[in-house]
């Protein structure tokens, strides 16, 4: 059987094509995470960061080309496969019994779904810098350091400083990591990497990863919040 | 113990079924749960009307024949047992309790309790078998199996193909089942020469079924007479893929 | 009736080989152009099935639960016996055979044991190269153990599992046969009729049990292989659908029933609990290695066993066998159990039951060793109970399991039908008047996979290609009339009393009667109040609903009427046969509590033959000539 074909028309390949885009968005959230982080090295770091990342076009923009190929495949498949699933149970059961699975699992549509209108707001509020709704009055855009490149470092800091905004920020990626507790662990055992040996560390190490997540990306909000950084 | 069942009903796949509620009295907690659907049918049947029709055959655990999703949970409240393994009492006196058919479109109505399982049948034709005629076998010692491979093996061919995967599953994928005898064959030596056309054959067989998508949850394998684990599954997955990057022929039926 | 066993000439070794060496063939392009039927899809049914079609015949399978995975064989636990002797113990294919021989009371035709221990190996190669994953050592070779009237450790097994492993293996093999198109499957379908042409089986009339319709299906020729006739007696071991209407149909159109009395009871299983019991549930035997057995010494001592004194207690296989003690045979075990019940010192509610007691093997070897050793038999008595054997006793008691009689066959497995094989449990073939311990399993596909596909194709070859009838001749129009005025006739009554009640009734009859020990009056008794209760049935039985659906208690309506005929022929056969062997106990005929066998006047098979309704059946007798081993005592003091 053709690999494409496969892909596509089984539900294996279409639960394989949602893993695989999600071993990749996985990897850019450690990776945007620990750039984040270096808000907490100081404006300087963080700035330099942002610079060298916004001055190669040639990375940056096959990256980001990729990332967004990476959702829409994810988010096509999750539609797809969610429609299809919906038609395989005509009539349902009176009693419902959720049994061993969990909440994340059962509703990692509902999850993605606001993970969707979050990541959207997000890329509008620090990525295409829309003044309109960051919610503050102040252009993003217009703002330089010392060495007159965009300074990345104020722009968090009076970004979250807006408690909506921040909640915003504070909810999705909460759901994000909420997603990614079962994700995880359900993308490796799709891409059929998880073993009787392995099993417990990999749903363990999925909720653990997925909590260390939030810990990090929450750390910045929270921070600038009760003012701990100014 | 007493208690009030609240049983699907239902004379056809075509006419509209509902719930109708009995009294079981005077029950020993010793009771098993099928014996108790015995003695509500014996008051049934002698009051005229047509017994409640429910699978059931070995009534020990191992043929996969009884079915019914009890309050809400494939083969009822305990775990690693089959719905004739169920005994009064791991219920409460008074209880009410609901009866249902196992729920999926793969698995159509036939009457009351009673559903289709020939889909399974198919999946199974699709490839899961090893191809070898009476006669041809080479000497049961000729090829060494690992202990743990036969272990492993035995682990997924507990599997009694009764569905409650299939009822348990939100999707009602029947990726449990699939995998079980997939991962049965492909870990054994004697399955290796079938393996991919085997994993293909039968995956596609039920996604035509009409069986969902995997969602990880898990709700298989905790209501799983004979615990089967998703382990197999994932072990699936992998021999789906690589004999997809392979490029592999799908099982077809062979020429005679 | 001349009843000609057609049992090769020459020595006992080389029968087989001159069978295959004289059997006609069917030539390769040919074998498409006939039709095999094959009803049940146990271990004899599927294996059968699965080879006619990977020999090209045409194959139609009938069952009747929704897969042919479910058929009864699923759930043997113990094993599969085969003389492979891979554990270099002195095990050999004559080993085999006379044990397989002297288990069965010398009740069983020599030159079919023979066989059967000659492709015991060939079945285990077959399977392993199916898949089933059989218990391995950690050198990847097959691990055996040892079973009970052997000597040596030739059984085969996959965990307690050994019956659902095997019967996978012809499953999937007969799926593979549906895949190329040479298998028709007929699921939750019951066969109602034979029918036979020119005294040819050339045909079965079925239900089919979801639409009702009654259909006829024509074939080349006909097989069986429909399981045991347990369920006669009510409360078995066999699964609920397990029943005799096929192969007592059979009967009804000439065939001949042979040894209907022989049937085993084992004696451990978990005793009723009450009335509402609808199966007995089978531990394996090997928990008596540890087990001891007792009942307390005074009469209804409703005590809990542990409030009961050492010296109030009494180990009466102990006492009785001090040589054996708590391992004496099956069938002493069961008797002893009976007795001790008989005289009021039963246990448990219904007072029928026996402890099987292991503290003094937990005092002695640890807990641990002892879950070690039967956990999953201790988890599945507490599943059943709730109790669990670690804390009290275990109450166990004997219970009908398996049956050695059935229809009659020739050392083809052809029934004197012409046309009609009869393969497994359904046939009389192998097992004598007591089957040993994992030899079921070994029977059913040594049938299915290695005897049939020979022998039926040495018939089929005496027949045209084509010359079957259709299923528009009067012999089929006349069988389904039948069938749908039997149905009817039932569905008439609209009596008061519930098909199960009668089935129960009988049941009571039958275990009292002609249970674990049987005896003139009794049996003499049995045979007026199965008549009476029969009459009672065809006017009071009860049965709601319509036979142009499905309609469980039609069906069991159906097996049941079977049961009522059946029954009082195994108790006719059980009063004829007056000597002990085996599973038959004729308290006349008794040494020491022993099985006392009348060589002289019994080394037969009883192949009844039936003559009409209200018309007294015929004893046709074939001789049992033993020409390799002499008749001797079976003792196993």
């Amino acid at each position: 059987m053709n690999l494409l074909s496969g892909l596509f028309n089984s539900s294996l390949g279409k639960k394989f094509l949602m893993a695989l885009t999600g071993v990749a968005l996985v990897m850019f959230v450690v990776v945007h995470m620990v750039g984040n982080l270096q808000f907490f090295l100081g404006r300087e770091v963080l700035n330099h960061y942002a610079h060298v990342l916004k001055s190669n076009p040639e990375i940056l923009w096959p990256s980001r080309i990729g990332l967004l190929s990476c959702v829409i495949i994810h988010i096509t498949m999750a539609i797809w496969l969610t429609i299809e699933n919906r038609t395989k149970r005509l009539t349902g059961y009176a009693v419902q019994d959720a049994g061993a699975a969990s909440l994340a699992s059962r509703t990692m549509i509902y999850s993605g779904t606001i993970i969707g209108a979050f990541i959207v707001y997000h890329l509008l509020h620090y990525t295409v810098l829309l003044q309109s709704i960051n919610l503050t009055g102040r252009d993003f855009s217009v703002f330089r350091d010392v060495h007159g490149q965009p300074d990345v470092y104020r722009m968090m800091i009076i970004g979250f400083s807006n408690s909506a905004v921040s909640g915003f920020y504070l909810l999705g990626v909460g759901l994000l990591c909420f997603h990614l507790s079962h994700g995880i662990w359900a993308m490796l055992q799709t891409l059929g990497l998880v073993n009787e040996t392995y099993r417990t560390t990999i749903e363990r190490a999925s909720v653990i990863g997925a909590g260390l997540l939030f810990i990090g990306y929450a750390s910045i909000p929270v921070t600038i919040l009760t003012g701990l950084v100014k | 113990m007493n208690v009030t069942l609240k049983v699907w009903r239902q004379e056809g796949p075509e006419t509209p079924g509902k719930f109708v509620r009995y009294a079981a009295q005077n029950l020993s907690p010793n009771m098993s749960f099928l014996e108790m659907l015995d003695t509500v049918n014996e008051t049934i049947t002698k009051s005229g009307e047509e017994p409640i029709a429910f699978d059931h055959d070995c009534r020990e655990g191992i043929c996969g024949m009884c079915s019914c999703i009890i309050n809400g949970e494939p083969h009822g409240p305990e775990k690693k047992v089959a719905t004739c393994q169920t005994y009064l009492r791991s219920f409460k006196d008074g209880e009410t309790i609901t009866i249902e058919p196992f729920r999926a479109k793969a698995f159509p109505l036939i009457k009351d309790l009673i559903v289709n399982r020939s889909a399974f049948d198919r999946i199974i034709q699709a490839g899961g078998f090893v191809s070898t005629s009476a006669g041809s076998a080479p000497d049961g010692n000729a090829i060494p199996v690992p202990k743990q491979h036969t272990d492993a093996a035995m682990d997924a061919a507990a599997c009694i193909g009764c569905g409650a995967c299939v009822a348990a599953c939100k999707n009602a994928s029947a990726m449990l089942f699939v995998s079980a005898k997939v991962s049965h064959l492909n870990l054994l030596p004697q399955g290796q020469t079938e393996k991919e056309r085997r994993v293909l054959g039968m995956v596609e067989q039920m996604d035509q079924e009409g069986f969902g998508a995997c969602t990880v949850t898990g709700s298989c394998e905790a209501v799983c007479p004979k615990g089967i684990s998703l382990n197999f599954i994932a072990k699936m997955n992998r021999d789906y893929f690589g004999a997809l990057l392979r490029g592999s022929p799908k099982a077809t039926v062979e020429s005679v | 009736m001349n009843l000609d066993a057609r049992i090769p000439e020459g020595p006992l070794a080389q029968k087989w080989d001159k069978f295959r060496r004289d059997a006609k063939l069917v030539n390769p392009a040919n074998k498409r152009k006939y039709d095999i039927i094959v009803v049940g899809t146990g271990l004899a049914g599927a294996s059968a099935a699965a080879t006619f079609g990977e020999l090209g015949y045409n194959v139609k399978s009938f069952c009747i639960q929704d897969s042919p995975r479910r058929a009864h064989s699923v759930a043997a636990q113990g094993g599969i016996n085969a003389a492979k002797n891979y554990q270099n113990d002195g095990d050999s294919v004559y080993r085999l055979f006379y044990d397989t021989i002297k288990g069965g009371d010398f009740r069983a035709r020599e030159a079919n044991v023979y066989r059967l221990a000659q492709v015991s190996g060939n079945i285990i190669d077959q399977c392993v190269a199916q898949g089933v994953p059989f218990a391995r050592e950690y050198s990847g070779y097959l691990s055996n153990r040892s079973f009970g009237g052997a000597q040596v450790s030739r059984t085969f097994y996959a965990r307690g599992q050994t019956g659902q492993q095997l019967l996978l293996g012809a499953y999937q093999s007969l799926m593979r046969q549906v895949n190329l198109g040479t298998v028709k499957l007929f699921p939750r379908t019951e066969m109602l009729d034979l029918v036979v042409v020119n005294g040819h089986a050339k045909g079965i009339i079925t239900r089919n049990l979801i639409t009702g319709a009654i259909e006829s299906h024509a074939a080349d020729a006909v097989v069986l292989a429909t399981g045991g006739y347990g369920n006669a007696w009510y409360l078995s071991t066999n699964a609920q659908g397990s029943n005799a209407t096929a192969i007592w149909r059979a009967h009804k159109k000439g065939a001949c029933f042979a040894n209907p009395c022989y049937a085993q009871i084992h004696p451990t299983c978990i005793p009723v609990s009450g009335d509402s019991q609808s199966k007995l549930t089978l531990m394996s035997e090997s928990l008596r290695n540890d087990g001891r057995v007792w009942v307390p010494k005074k009469k209804g001592d409703k005590r809990a066993p542990g409030a009961i004194p050492e010296d109030e207690r009494d180990y009466y296989l102990e006492r009785k066998y001090p040589s054996y003690g708590n391992l004496a045979p099956r069938d002493i075990s069961s008797r002893a159990a009976k007795q001790v019940c008989d005289e009021g010192r039963g246990v448990g509610e219904s007072g029928l039951g026996v402890y099987l007691d292991f503290s003094a093997a937990i005092q002695r070897l640890g807990e641990a060793k002892i879950a070690e050793r039967y956990g999953n038999l201790f988890d599945m008595y507490h599943e059943i109970t709730g109790e669990s054997a670690y804390k009290v006793p275990m109450r166990i008691f004997p219970a009908i399991h398996y049956t050695m009689g059935g229809l009659w066959v020739d050392y083809n497995l052809m029934s004197n039908l012409p046309g009609l094989f009869v393969a497994g449990e359904a046939n009389f073939s192998d097992h004598g008047a007591n089957r040993l311990g994992a030899s079921a399993l070994m029977q059913g596909l040594a049938d299915g996979y290695f005897v049939l596909p020979y022998t039926i194709g040495d018939y089929l070859a005496s027949q045209k290609p084509g010359s079957r009838p259709k299923t528009d001749a009067t012999e089929f129009q006349q069988a389904e009339k039948e069938a749908r005025e039997q149905l009817q006739k039932l569905l008439a009554i609209r009596g008061k009393r519930t098909v199960t009640d009668f089935h129960k009734h009988l049941g009571k009859i039958m275990w009292e009667y002609c249970g674990m020990a049987r005896n003139e009056t009794g049996l003499k008794k049995a045979l007026e109040l199965i008549p009476a209760l029969q009459e009672e049935f065809w006017k009071d039985v009860n049965i709601p609903g319509e036979s142009s659906d499905l309609n469980q208690s039609l069906e069991r309506a159906g097996r049941v009427a079977d049961y009522f005929e059946l029954a009082e022929l195994i108790v006719r056969d059980a009063l004829v046969r007056d000597e002990s062997c085996g599973g038959h106990f004729r308290e006349e005929h008794q040494e020491e509590g022993e099985c006392k066998r009348n060589d002289e006047q019994f080394a037969y098979v009883a192949a009844w033959e039936y003559k009409g309704v209200d018309q007294a059946p015929v004893l046709n007798k074939e001789p049992l000539h033993y020409e390799e081993l002499h008749l001797a005592t079976r003792s196993y003091k």
